[in-house]
């Protein structure tokens, strides 16, 4: 009876412990979330405030009013606030999907051939390829603006696209290296054997199974150019070329920064990057070579 | 018309050669295992018949056609793969009629020939369902069926059962049987369990380091073994086999136990050869207790201590020990028995095989 007792109160302190672990769990998962979270929150308040709150100390945490007009004055024209928005979102777009086209497309060959084939020198060259990461992008930047000038490639889309691909092929061919090699070998020999070529056999079996692992890849090297500044910056000069980011500087004047409208168009920016990264994300669902082979 | 023809067959692998010029010819709607042991070649010989490996030297023949440099595709064979390899993003519908797509055959006769297969292997409840929704049998099954819809000259099969558990293999070992039956093509079977090479094959190719040991039918490797290495390989538990010195119609073993020398070996060995002796469990036995008992014409009777013994319901094994080793006999209508106790074992010497020391051959004539 007496042990009947103390075993109940043992569950029950035990049910007790795992139900506060799970409150702590869920406050400490919340925290992490908020520190995250909070500059992007930041800057959308801030867009909608007035540059008076924002500049305010301490802060204010509720927005006392709430305006529009830093989105309104965006696209207003030269001379009303405003700056060639479209443009550079086009330039952006131009960049970012040409050159992640580009930079998938030589990942997916690249790691193709990392992940099947075997050839001499293979792993000093992927080890030269991961090398030329740990250079960071801004210490080539001078080089590259000197080059770009002679070649007279200077403030040109094909000048930024170029400098792009180089800084994503290492990573994407990293990347879908792994990919592929998840892929068993024997789905493309059993596909040859089915009546393929190599080449049919990649495109039916290899490139479907990989599929979200491209797409994983292609969504980082969007997102790393989209949010490229230090190179662009450099390489970029007029409304023709500049992308997004080096936008923003035109909100920098030579006495004042228009806090309130750099905000607006970094919620600008950040509105298709996190549209293509929810549509792509559904994708990148794993687990779907299971079954494939033994298990 | 699907003969399989290899011809001084070798591979190497930079300066390492793995296969050294086989020759093998396997005749239309023949079934033919390759086995031996891990490494010994045997999956890299069918891999080089499905064209999933170069050949450096030496040709194949399929059909009388060359098909030396032809691609897989090209060679008109299936193959089911130790890991079935079936194709993760489709359904079973589309695995099965996933070669004749890629051959651009027509809907309805695409349609008719997975219906056909579906039906032969019992999938038709299942071409809905993608492979990690099904049981390894069923895997190992679409695979088999994604064989068949192919309709081609030749069936390989690499290890296909090594993944299920035993009485799955079992069962699926009945079932490839009954598919040749049916399907009437030419299948080369490659396995290390030599149970299943004796129980599909109409002959089996025996390989070890690269060489093919022995061809034969299943009774032939089993009751004419070519080499030490086949008699140790082939059959379960494994044949007796230990060395010995002729002497005067005698054979002296290590310990000093004799045994008198096989009558059907006498002319081909002289006194003082190194040979290898080997008698099967089935030719040793407690007497009365044996297959030959009765009309064998060279049965040898000796009292050996028991040391082991392991019933298995309708026979026992029985470990005796005769030259300071354990040799396993089978003991048919058994009885209880005690380690320790002596019996009067019946050896069957007509059965007996034995092999040159130095080159493992028979001495068979």
């Amino acid at each position: 009876m007496k042990g009947g007792v103390v075993k109940m109160n043992e569950n029950s302190s035990a049910r007790l412990k795992r139900r506060l672990l799970g409150i702590v769990y869920r406050i400490g998962l919340f925290l992490a979330m908020l520190t995250i979270c909070l500059p992007g929150l930041w800057i959308v308040l801030s867009s909608l405030r007035p540059t008076v709150e924002i500049m305010a100390k301490p802060p204010v945490w509720i927005p006392q009013e709430i305006s529009f007009d830093a989105y309104v004055a965006m696209f207003s024209g030269i001379g009303k606030g405003g700056i060639p928005v479209i443009e550079y979102f086009r330039n952006s777009l131009i960049i970012s999907v040409t050159s992640t086209v580009i930079a998938v497309a030589i990942g997916m060959a690249g790691g193709y051939a990392f992940a099947r084939y075997r050839f001499r020198g293979k792993s000093s060259v992927f080890l030269g390829l991961m090398l030329t990461r740990t250079v960071p992008g801004i210490a080539l930047s001078l080089p590259l603006f000197f080059l770009y000038v002679r070649l007279g490639i200077i403030d040109t889309h094909f000048g930024l696209i170029l400098a792009y691909v180089a800084l994503n092929v290492p990573f994407t061919i990293w990347l879908i290296d792994g990919f592929f090699r998840q892929v068993p070998k024997d789905l493309a020999e059993a596909a040859q054997i089915d009546g393929c070529t190599r080449w049919q056999a990649f495109w039916q079996v290899e490139f479907p199974l990989a599929g979200p692992g491209i797409a994983s890849a292609a969504i980082f090297a969007f997102l790393t150019c989209w949010n490229e500044f230090a190179l662009a910056s450099q390489l970029t000069r007029s409304v023709s070329a500049k992308t997004l980011p080096v936008g923003l500087l035109d909100y920098t004047a030579e006495f004042t920064i228009d806090w309130r409208g750099m905000c607006a168009l970094a919620v600008v920016m950040i509105i298709p990057a996190l549209t293509l990264t929810f549509i792509v994300q559904k994708h990148l669902v794993g687990g779907l070579t299971s079954g494939a082979v033994k298990g | 018309m699907a003969t399989v023809s290899l011809k001084k067959l070798t591979k190497r692998y930079g300066n390492i050669e793995i296969v050294h010029g086989i020759d093998l010819d396997i005749t239309d709607r023949e079934f033919i295992a390759l086995v031996g042991p891990s490494g010994c070649g045997k999956s890299t010989t069918l891999r080089m018949i499905a064209g999933l490996e170069e050949i450096s030297a030496g040709s194949i023949e399929i059909g009388g056609r060359v098909v030396n440099d032809l691609p897989p595709r090209s060679r008109n064979i299936s193959m089911v793969f130790q890991s079935y390899a079936l194709y993760p993003h489709m359904t079973v519908r589309e695995n099965l009629g996933f070669s004749l797509k890629i051959a651009g055959a027509a809907k309805d006769d695409m349609d008719r020939r997975v219906a056909e297969a579906s039906a032969i292997l019992g999938l038709d409840t299942l071409l809905d369902r993608r492979p990690s929704q099904l049981s390894g049998g069923q895997r190992q099954r679409v695979a088999m069926g994604r064989a068949i819809v192919r309709d081609p000259d030749v069936f390989l099969f690499d290890e296909p059962l090594s993944n299920l558990d035993a009485k799955l293999r079992t069962q699926m070992r009945t079932e490839i049987k009954k598919l040749h039956a049916k399907v009437q093509s030419t299948v080369i079977y490659v396995t290390h369990d030599q149970v299943e090479a004796m129980t599909l094959a109409d002959r089996i190719v025996i390989m070890r380091d690269g060489h093919i040991e022995q061809v034969g039918t299943p009774d032939e490797v089993f009751r004419r073994p070519a080499t030490r290495f086949v008699a140790g390989f082939i059959g379960s538990p494994p044949m007796n086999l230990h060395e010995a010195t002729v002497d005067d119609g005698q054979l002296v073993f290590a310990s000093g136990a004799k045994l008198p020398l096989p009558g059907q070996f006498k002319p081909n060995v002289a006194v003082g050869d190194k040979v290898v002796f080997g008698l099967r469990p089935d030719d040793i036995y407690p007497t009365g207790h044996g297959i030959s008992s009765g009309g064998a014409a060279d049965v040898h009777q000796i009292e050996l201590p028991i040391t082991v013994t392991e019933p298995l319901g309708n026979e026992t094994l029985v470990f005796v020990e005769f030259n300071g080793s354990d040799w396993v006999s089978r003991m048919l209508n058994p009885r209880p028995l005690k380690s320790g106790e002596r019996m009067t074992m019946s050896l069957d010497l007509s059965q007996a095989h034995l092999f040159a020391v130095d080159t493992g051959k028979t001495l068979r004539s």
